[in-house]
């Protein structure tokens, strides 16, 4: 009789090029990219950081709605974003707005999102994603879905989807994963493991010692990888790609991450659920200041370029509100032919309720 | 024309549509090769290929979610769910997803699948195979449901559904698949979602079924002919949206109403049905409008499906009392 869990875990050792005071301690994985990639990539993490604190403050003001924290997880969410092509397709979880942003949603769209209005969830021409998923596991299916149909078109690209670490106790999960793992689609799944779903840890979601071992019971590759780090969780998500669009089928990536913020900002309150002990241990790793510590070793980063991304970040985010603002408000009647191509004559009938009452 | 079941003509639907456009994908547990455990798919893996006809792990939620999918890249999938009392596994897929799709998305993108499904009583099946869900998606604003009761009325109206831009599905009665024949136009046609048909001109009382409780229905009406009692037979075919035009034009003439369907009492469609009845055409009314359903028991083990399964006679029973209010 022959066990295997040990031996399986032993497999999934977390991979990881910088350490916390980002040296790099991976050299053989170190991923190409230039300086200008490189800069660009800070600009982005300070960029998100920013519009996290201003999200928080805004939806403080009643002037957000639902509202989803992400510092912390900018190297989880951007690493690997930034790996993706334009033609790839984002299937985003509640929380990962920023990859949609990235992609090129419109930051004043992503704030009607938050709000709840329909032009929110309207990709603009060339962003190939849907609007983030609230149905926890959903987009693991879906993802496996948008993957067949790229390979069956012949296209080379991938779907990316992510999920945190509660959502890989959803049947939907393991489906997505074996249906992409049975079709050898493209599909990249991330999990973005920040240790908690709202007040529930990690180990009382599995007695799994890793999240990316999931992977083997999809019969799929699995990669846990150090989501602080985003050299390393772009080589990665480079990697899946890579062997995805090569047909070699879909990987899991799990990214060890944390939310610095509370789960969302309906009321929850961290402070009932985590020790300062465990803040503070997480906010040593945070990825911002990781890889500010790298380029200022390279001499590609300086307090000014920051300061400049900040006041860019501010200013364009007060824009952003300022066009939300403007959005004209939503109709009965819009939501009504936002329905079918065609109104079921129920629905005529209701529009023209509605177009009379909107007309007094 | 050609003498064909509604298992046949429901095959001959999805070959007609797998040849007029490549985007038509169906997709399945045992669709493929075995085609299907109802035949419905017999030889067109064989004509189309594995690309276009396939087998799926088993796994009803990931079915329904992968046609979303696969309708980002521009696919018209035909998934088909086994049995339809599976329909819980794949209840987020289809209410919560596919159908708010265009909704959700500001009219930037949609979700043209035809979800084929079979149901219905009377063949002895096992636990959760014969449940008349079709009430559970009719409540779900951004669904069609669409009800054959017939091989001519079937091929016309899956050709419609697989065209439809918007989720549709479609479900089959199983005791109808083989129990007759009919002619059947071996081209193509299509019936359009959203229209009732007559099936038999009366002008005392109007009976409204769908699915199995048609042909249910039309024997009531040629059981209460005999005592001289002429029954109009409408056929819904759509079950949602409702064609209540055809509806009240036929409550006008009759003044008498019987609502018929073989899911239980608090389910299927009737109670909405006579709703819109009532606030429609209130005043066209000689009697309460009253509905023969199955009683509201969790569906009956197998052989207690005769003794509770809504028939001819129950029917003919509440028109009388119609008749007599």
């Amino acid at each position: 009789m022959k066990r295997t869990l040990e031996n399986a875990e032993n497999e999934f050792q977390t991979f990881q090029i910088l350490n916390e005071e980002g040296e790099v301690v991976n050299e053989k994985d170190m991923p190409e990219l230039s300086d200008d990639e490189l800069k660009e990539l800070m600009t982005r993490m300070v960029y998100t950081r920013i519009l996290d604190q201003r999200s928080i403050a805004l939806n403080r003001q009643g002037r957000l709605g639902f509202y989803a924290p992400t510092a912390g997880q900018e190297a989880s969410q951007l690493g690997t974003q930034f790996a993706l092509e334009q033609e790839d397709f984002i299937l985003p979880a509640y929380r990962d707005v920023p990859q949609l942003i990235w992609q090129g949603l419109p930051l004043y769209q992503a704030f009607l999102f938050s709000r709840g209005h329909y032009h929110g969830n309207q990709m603009p021409e060339g962003v190939h994603a849907f609007s983030p998923q609230i149905i926890i596991g959903a987009q693991y299916t879906q993802a496996a879905g948008v993957a067949m149909g790229m390979k069956k078109r012949g296209k080379k690209n991938v779907a990316i989807t992510y999920t945190g670490d509660g959502g890989t106790s959803q049947g939907d999960f393991y489906e997505g994963m074996n249906f992409a793992g049975a079709f050898k689609a493209p599909a990249i799944f991330v999990v973005q493991n920040n240790r908690f779903a709202i007040s529930v840890p990690v180990d009382k979601q599995t007695a799994a010692k890793t999240l990316a071992q999931k992977a083997v019971a999809a019969g799929i590759e699995g990669i846990q990888v150090d989501g602080m780090d985003v050299l390393a969780v772009y080589a990665a998500t480079k990697d899946a790609r890579e062997r995805a669009v090569n047909g070699e089928g879909p990987t899991l990536i799990e990214t060890l991450t944390y939310r610095y913020g509370a789960h969302t900002m309906a009321g929850d309150d961290p402070t009932r659920y985590r020790t300062d002990e465990l803040d503070t241990e997480w906010e040593k790793k945070d990825p911002i200041v990781r890889f500010r510590k790298y380029l200022e070793g390279k001499g590609l980063w300086t307090e000014e370029q920051e300061n400049e991304v900040t006041e860019k970040a501010k200013a364009e985010i007060k824009e952003a509100i300022k066009k939300a603002d403007e959005q004209p408000k939503q109709k009965v009647t819009d939501l009504i032919s936002n329905m079918y191509e065609k109104l079921p004559v129920h629905l005529e009938e209701q529009m023209e309720e509605y177009k009379a009452k909107e007309s007094k | 024309m050609a003498q064909m079941t509604m298992i046949q003509a429901i095959t001959d639907a999805l070959r007609t549509e797998l040849k007029n456009d490549e985007n038509v994908l169906v997709f399945g547990e045992d669709v493929g090769q075995n085609g299907g455990v109802f035949r419905a798919t017999e030889g067109l893996q064989d004509e189309f290929g594995e690309e276009r006809v396939f087998d799926t792990p088993l796994a009803e939620s990931a079915i329904a979610g992968i046609a979303i999918g696969l309708a980002t890249q521009g696919y018209r999938p035909v998934p088909e769910i086994q049995f339809f009392g599976f329909v819980y596994e794949a209840m987020d897929a289809i209410n919560g997803q596919m159908a708010r799709l265009r909704y959700r998305t500001g009219n930037t993108m949609n979700a043209p699948i035809t979800i084929r499904a079979p149901f219905g009583g009377g063949v002895h099946t096992p636990e959760l195979h014969a449940d008349s869900l079709e009430g559970l998606i009719a409540q779900q604003p951004g669904m069609k449901v669409v009800i054959p009761s017939n091989p001519y009325d079937a091929k016309g109206l899956l050709i419609s559904a697989i065209r439809d831009n918007d989720p549709v599905v479609f479900l089959e009665h199983m005791k109808l698949y083989r129990s007759f024949r009919e002619e059947v136009p071996e081209e193509e046609y299509t019936v359009e979602l959203g229209k009732a048909n007559v099936k038999r001109e009366g002008t005392d009382v109007t009976l409204i079924a769908y699915g199995a409780m048609v042909q249910a229905s039309i024997k009531a009406a040629e059981e209460l002919e005999k005592n001289g009692i002429q029954a109009e037979v409408i056929d819904l075919r759509t079950v949602m949206p409702i064609d209540m035009e055809t509806i009240i034009e036929s409550v006008k003439k009759t003044n008498r109403v019987v609502v018929v369907q073989e899911a239980q009492r608090q389910a299927g469609m009737a109670s909405q049905i006579v709703t819109e009845i009532q606030e429609r055409a209130i005043l066209h009314l000689e009697a309460p409008i009253l509905r023969v359903a199955a009683p509201d028991t969790v569906y009956a083990f197998t052989q207690a499906e005769e003794v509770w399964l809504p028939n001819y006679e129950d029917i003919v029973e509440k028109v009388n009392k119609v008749m007599n209010f």
